[in-house]
């Protein structure tokens, strides 16, 4: 009795606990979401200015679609960060299979160098770019961010690729070239169509470092063209309109979306294929 | 006979060449970009930082330690000093803050704990500039947090605490939770569980079992975490910027105030060769513990 007694006390503080660790979770959960929650709330305040909330509008929303020179920013933003995207996904995937397969004499060089871009703070990055734009004459703008992000975006490349690649049979390449295929066929047939999944990861790190990137392209956007972090940080100091919440909260909304859409897309498709194998049977 | 030796000799040339075409392929373009883009221009960023700066902020290439004895200034002195001190303390928060978080997720199946995680970090994809400026709208002398303070009566005048250490410290660590929560998930996650139940049934009690087996067992996540906060906030030099106004000079505004403000590249470069030193060391530190490849950035 005593014993059963103990027991069911020990599992009411365990379960106390767990209840504490969930509120606890939802408290970080809230502190994260803080700042979305009143960027979105204050995407609809009718004041101008946006430093208090007055009462609740949309018209910020019309303008954003009918006459807003923000969309502009954001395709540059995008240029920036596909063309990097991309440049990264071709140098990264091959990197990471040439510095995992062959031997060479800069290899060690070169392995260690691609964790500076990760782990030296982004300024230090930024103004060694910059100065070498100024003394190779290299015009500062559009091409230089890119060269500039592809930069702090091969790394992650290389590194999540390499991960993919120790977990790969290799020996299915091997079989390929047994049965005469050559290098070239065997990438594009074989080595390419199973790192697929790494790619979509990688090439989602990147457009993600990309998108928002302040610090680096602050020294390197030029004058004349700026993607929307630029723009934003040049607002900020006068204060954002809430036009610039509107957008934001558009972009989240169409993340979530695809997120949303992405899981339930998979969720039919395991559905379809587990009834698929069901018939089998 | 001779004519055999040539086209042997020919032909091995030729395979050495076709044998490294591979790669040339691969691993050529990686190198070529890291060696352009990261090697080089630190290369020349250490010997600006030995240069003199000229009347009008171009340089002359003659060498001096002044950059780096300006350092000493007792100025620029408390800018470091500051930047260290909320670094660290951002740092130290993260991991308090986002340990427990990580557990938690871990503890869940793995299905729901690879929601909670994007759940995290969904937040990161709207501009971070835009949510420090909420943050800045919260904190204002009549923004939300003081309005709710006071009807609550917790306050009876509004906290000026806009343009404080403490906000721009709040700042970093919603800039900063995310990449602790991150590597902390994946050390705590690999951990071998039946070793805190071995040390439960040993009769270790749950700070002890925390204490000697949970924390030594997640030291690389733990390590990795610091090398993520610790570092990124000394150079966040917009954060400052945004939470701090003209206040809070921190060591990331002054270097990009040296390039972009007052075009002394000199002394701004010998600031950046001091990070680089400072994130030296710590990968020193963590290179001690883990291996760098364990380092789950992504």
């Amino acid at each position: 009795m005593a014993e059963k007694k103990q027991l069911s006390k020990r599992l009411r503080r365990k379960r106390l606990g767990r209840r504490l660790s969930n509120v606890y979770a939802i408290l970080v959960y809230a502190f994260i979401y803080i700042p979305i929650a009143i960027m979105i709330l204050f995407s609809f305040n009718s004041q101008k200015h946006n430093y208090y909330f007055e009462h609740f509008t949309t018209e910020w929303y019309v303008k954003l679609f009918t006459q807003s020179d923000l969309w502009g920013y954001l395709v540059n933003s995008l240029i920036v960060a596909i063309v990097a995207t991309a440049i990264s996904i071709v140098i990264g995937v091959l990197g990471a299979m040439g510095l995992k397969r062959f031997e060479f004499k800069l290899k060690q060089v070169i392995n260690n160098s691609l964790y500076i871009p990760i782990v030296i703070p982004e300024v230090v990055l930024g103004i060694s770019l910059l100065m070498l734009f100024e003394i190779a004459h290299f015009p500062l703008g559009l091409g230089a961010m890119i060269l500039a992000h592809a930069t702090f975006c091969i790394p992650f490349v290389v590194i999540i690729m390499r991960g993919r690649m120790a977990g790969m049979d290799m020996s299915i390449e091997e079989a390929s070239q047994d049965l005469g295929a050559n290098r070239i066929t065997t990438f594009f047939r074989i080595t390419l169509p199973l790192l697929v999944p790494g790619i979509m990861s990688s090439a989602f790190m990147s457009f993600t470092l990309s998108i928002d990137d302040v610090i680096i392209s602050n020294f390197v956007s030029g004058p004349y063209s700026t993607t929307l972090p630029i723009k934003i940080l040049s607002m900020v100091k006068v204060g954002l309109k809430p036009d610039v919440n509107a957008m934001t909260t558009v972009m989240v909304a169409v993340l979530v979306l695809g997120l949303l859409l992405n899981s339930v897309v998979q969720a039919l498709w395991k559905k379809r294929a587990s009834t698929n194998i069901k018939t089998y049977f | 006979m001779s004519d055999g030796k040539v086209t042997l000799a020919a032909g091995g040339r030729r395979a050495g060449i076709r044998g490294k075409m591979p790669i040339f392929a691969t691993a050529g373009p990686v190198s070529f970009w890291m060696m352009i883009f990261v090697l080089l221009p630190l290369i020349y960023v250490f010997v600006i930082s030995f240069m003199t700066r000229t009347q009008y902020g171009g340089i002359e290439y003659s060498l001096t330690l002044d950059n780096y004895k300006e350092m000493f200034d007792p100025l620029y002195l408390k800018v470091i000093w500051k930047s260290l001190k909320l670094a660290f303390f951002t740092t130290v928060i993260c991991l308090v803050v986002g340990y427990p978080l990580a557990y938690w997720i871990a503890s869940k199946p793995s299905k729901l704990a690879a929601k909670l995680l994007m759940l995290v970090m969904i937040p990161y994809w709207t501009s971070s500039l835009v949510r420090l400026f909420s943050i800045n709208l919260l904190v204002m002398p009549n923004g939300l947090l003081n309005a709710f303070l006071m009807k609550l009566h917790i306050i009876s005048e509004p906290l000026d605490i806009l343009y404080s250490d403490g906000v721009v410290m709040l700042g970093l660590l919603v800039a900063m939770l995310p990449f602790s929560v991150l590597p902390l998930y994946s050390s705590i996650e690999k951990m071998d569980k039946s070793l805190i139940e071995a040390s439960k049934d040993l009769g270790a009690n749950s700070v002890t079992t925390f204490r000697k087996v949970t924390i030594p067992q997640t030291m690389p996540g733990i390590v990795g975490c610091t090398l993520l906060v610790f570092i990124p906030s000394l150079g966040m030099y917009y954060v400052p910027e945004m939470l701090g106004g003209g206040k809070v000079m921190l060591v990331g505004t002054l270097i990009k105030n040296q390039f972009l403000v007052t075009k002394n590249w000199p002394f701004g470069a010998s600031l950046a060769i001091l990070l680089i030193l400072i994130t030296l060391a710590m990968m020193w530190l963590y290179t001690r513990i883990g291996k760098l490849d364990d380092l789950e950035v992504c």
